[in-house]
Formats: structure tokens, sequence, C-alpha cells
């Protein structure tokens, strides 16, 4: 895939900082206000995007990010998963609220939700950008 | 009530946009019609005069909240019509590669 | 509430255009003009989760569908042909049921709860117990309840999220197909 002119790599050189910066607000923020995981996870998705998009890229990177992608997913919802069995060992219920829930309003709060986001985050942000890649990046021969 | 009857007509123009079409893109474009159709309509269900977003900003006060419910069900299911649509789009790409064209009409036979 | 009759009017003017135009792109802009005026909406309606998640996906769906577009045609060459007898008895079979779902909404709408005023049960019990020593202490109920009350539903989706990845993966490769 090739790249774009000089000044939208300007641009992005600029902004993609604090898009990122943005996302992770987003995410580690998502049990006190607006957001969590799933719009996390899609914004970071956003930055590989718009980085791959700019600048362009090889075949073969384009290959192991493809790759990579998929190994994060699977990070993330093994991630998920074992959250919910720690709860059935240490409490004796799938998915329950296991740790200490802190101080309400503040940052360490809510027990497993923002290890949860996290997860969610790491899933549906590797798994989107892995779909991006499958259907726009990809070269393939269109065969007759 | 007429708010309610305005998002059955969008669903509508989605439906009719999948059964009469023949251009596999439009099809899907009547898919996602349909999806936006039916999370707004989820949205405005849990919609509660006067009231405010589900997000706790203050302790000790009377809560005076939105359905959060509704908006929890439509978070996963906005992510899931990514994925599906994206999948969509794959199948149609195939289709394209096999016969080069859109037209449902003229992928009649099976080929491969 | 004017503001919110004038987004739905548009909305239902995009989609419209956007099934009936023959510039294929020009359609897909138009479908993004309909997911920009729903998260519009998510923000009047109160529910800016929602709207967070609706811009950020709706740039996706955009960028999937302009990435399909550009590979293939972007002129749509069924508008304007003469319609076969298929196509007429669509379109009779849509009117009909158009007309029949119609009167059943009708009849369904006069039975749930008007516009602003939801039975919030179960919801109640939700926020109330959002912040006690019992509840899972998360500040944003809507986390709350996809991430502790209900989070096997949570499970599923990323179930299928994973199976739609690994479907395009799959699809789209080119090792493995026959010649």
């Amino acid at each position: 895939m090739k790249g774009m002119s000089l000044i939208v790599k300007t641009v992005t050189n600029i902004v993609i900082g604090f898009i990122f910066i943005y996302g992770l607000y987003i995410i580690l923020h998502g049990h006190l206000t607006p957001g969590g995981g799933f719009a996390g996870g899609v914004i970071i998705a956003g930055v590989f995007v718009l980085k791959l998009l700019t600048f362009g890229s090889k075949a073969k990177d384009e290959r192991s990010a493809s790759t990579q992608a998929s190994v994060w997913e699977s990070i993330g919802g093994l991630l998920f998963v074992s959250v919910a069995f720690l709860g059935l060992l240490l409490a004796g219920t799938f998915f329950i609220n296991f740790l200490p829930k802190g101080t309400p309003l503040h940052l360490l709060s809510a027990g497993i939700i923002p290890i949860c986001n996290i997860a969610i985050a790491i899933k549906v942000g590797a798994g989107l950008f892995a779909i991006f890649l499958a259907l726009a990046a990809q070269k393939y021969i269109i065969e007759d | 009530m007429i708010v309610f009857a305005s998002c059955i007509i969008l669903f509508l123009i989605g439906l009719y946009a999948i059964v009469t079409k023949r251009n596999l893109i439009k099809i899907a474009i009547g898919f996602v019609l349909i999806e936006y159709a039916v999370n707004l309509f989820f949205a405005l269900v849990g919609f509660k005069k006067g009231a405010l977003a589900p997000i706790i900003t203050k302790l000790d006060t009377p809560h005076n909240f939105v359905d959060p419910i509704p908006q929890a069900l439509v978070l996963t299911a906005i992510v899931i019509g990514l994925a599906t649509t994206a999948l969509m789009l794959t199948v149609i790409l195939r289709i394209y590669d096999r016969y080069k064209t859109f037209d449902i009409a003229e992928i009649k036979r099976l080929k491969g | 509430m004017i503001e919110l009759y004038l987004f739905l009017i548009f909305m239902v003017t995009a989609a419209i255009i956007a099934t009936e135009i023959k510039d294929l792109m020009a359609a897909v802009i138009s479908l993004g003009a309909v997911g920009f005026s729903v998260a519009i909406m998510f923000i009047m309606l109160q529910a800016p989760d929602l709207a967070i998640v609706q811009i950020v996906v709706e740039v996706l769906t955009i960028v999937i569908f302009v990435a399909v577009i550009l590979r293939t045609t972007h002129i749509d060459k069924t508008i304007g042909k003469k319609l076969s007898g298929t196509q007429i008895l669509a379109i009779v079979s849509f009117s009909g049921f158009a007309i029949l779902f119609l009167i059943v909404m009708f009849r369904t709408l006069q039975e749930i709860p008007a516009f602003g005023e939801p039975i919030m049960k179960v919801a109640m019990e939700y926020i109330r117990l959002g912040l006690s020593s019992y509840g899972p202490g998360g500040a944003n109920i809507v986390a709350n309840v996809i991430l502790d009350f209900r989070a096997l539903d949570t499970l599923g989706e990323a179930t299928v999220l994973f199976t739609s990845v690994i479907a395009v993966v799959t699809l789209i490769r080119k090792s493995g197909r026959k010649k």
C-alpha cells in the first residue's frame, strides 16, 4: 500500500500521539466516565489504520502485522476468560467481582471492571485492525 | 410515538433495499441501515424526559438517570455490527473476483 | 425536542438517497451521513457511551466500504434498467409486507410505554446497587451492566467478534485455494 503526500504525513505525525493517549484515557477511565473497552479499542485500531494509510507499508510487513494482530486478539480473549475463571476459583461464581472495590469515584475502584476493560480493548482493537488489514491492505491477485 | 414511527420508516427503507435492489453493495447498505434503525430504536425506548446520562458524579444525591440497560445492549451490538458488515463485504469481494459483477441477476451459474 | 424530528427527517432523506443513487461512492457517503446523525442523536438521548462508539465505528465502516469499492467498481449498473419480473414481484410483496408491518407496529406502539417515560424496574435496581458495598462499585452504570451484571453477554459478543475475524481472514487469503 502506498503512502500519502507530505502534508498528510506532517499532520499525522502531530496528531497521532494525542489520539493514542485519548484512546488509553478512554480505556482506563471506562468505569468512571463515558467510554470503556469497546470505544477505546476501536480508537486504538483507528490509530493503527491512520498510520498505515498515511505512511504506507510493504506487503511483507503487512503479513507479519496480520499475524501479530491475531495473536493480540487471542491474548485479549484469554485475559477476559481467565478473569472470569479466577472468579470461579476464588469466590465460587463465574464472572464474580472478587477484587476489593476501593473508594468510589477514584481510578482504583470497581474491582475487576478496569481489567475487563483492558482485555476487551485489546481484543476489539486487534480484531478490527486484523479485519482492516485483510480487507484493505493485503495485496492479493484477482484471478481470471 | 411519531419518533418511533420515523425509526420504523428507516427500518423499512433498509428492508426495501435488501428485497428489491440487484446490486450487492446496495444490499449491504440496506443491512447497515436496518442495524442503525434498531440501535436507534433501543436508545429511544430507554430515554426519559429531563433525566441525565447514567454516570454517577456525586455521591449521596438522588439519581435521575435514563435507562442504562438498552444502552448496554446496543453498545455490544454496534461493534458486532461492524464485524458482520466486514464479513459480508469480504464475501461480496470474493463474488466480484469470480463473476466480475455486482448484479445478482447475472450471478446464476455455479462455477469452479 | 424539535431537533430530534429534524434529524430523523434528515436521516430518512439520506437513507433514500443511499439506496437509490447510481454512484456507489456517493451511496456510501450518504450512509455515513445517516451514521453520524445517529451518533448526534445518541448524545441528545443522553447516551454518551453509545455516541463515542458509534462515531469511531462509523469511520471504520466507511473506510472498509471505500476499500471494497476502490478495488472493484463504483458504478451501479443496475439502476435505470428496465425492471425484471422478479423485481416487480419483489416490490409488490415488499409493499404488502410493509402495510402489514405498519399496521402491527401501530397497534404495538399504542401498548408500549410512551416516549420519554420508560418503566425502569430492573434498571432502578442496577442504579441503586451501583455504588453500594454489595455492587460492582463503578461510577459508569453502563460499564457496570456490561462487565459485571451481564458479563456473560459480553463474553458472547467477544465470541462473535472472534468468529467474524477468523472468517474474514480465512476468506481473503490466497493460499490454499484451488487454481
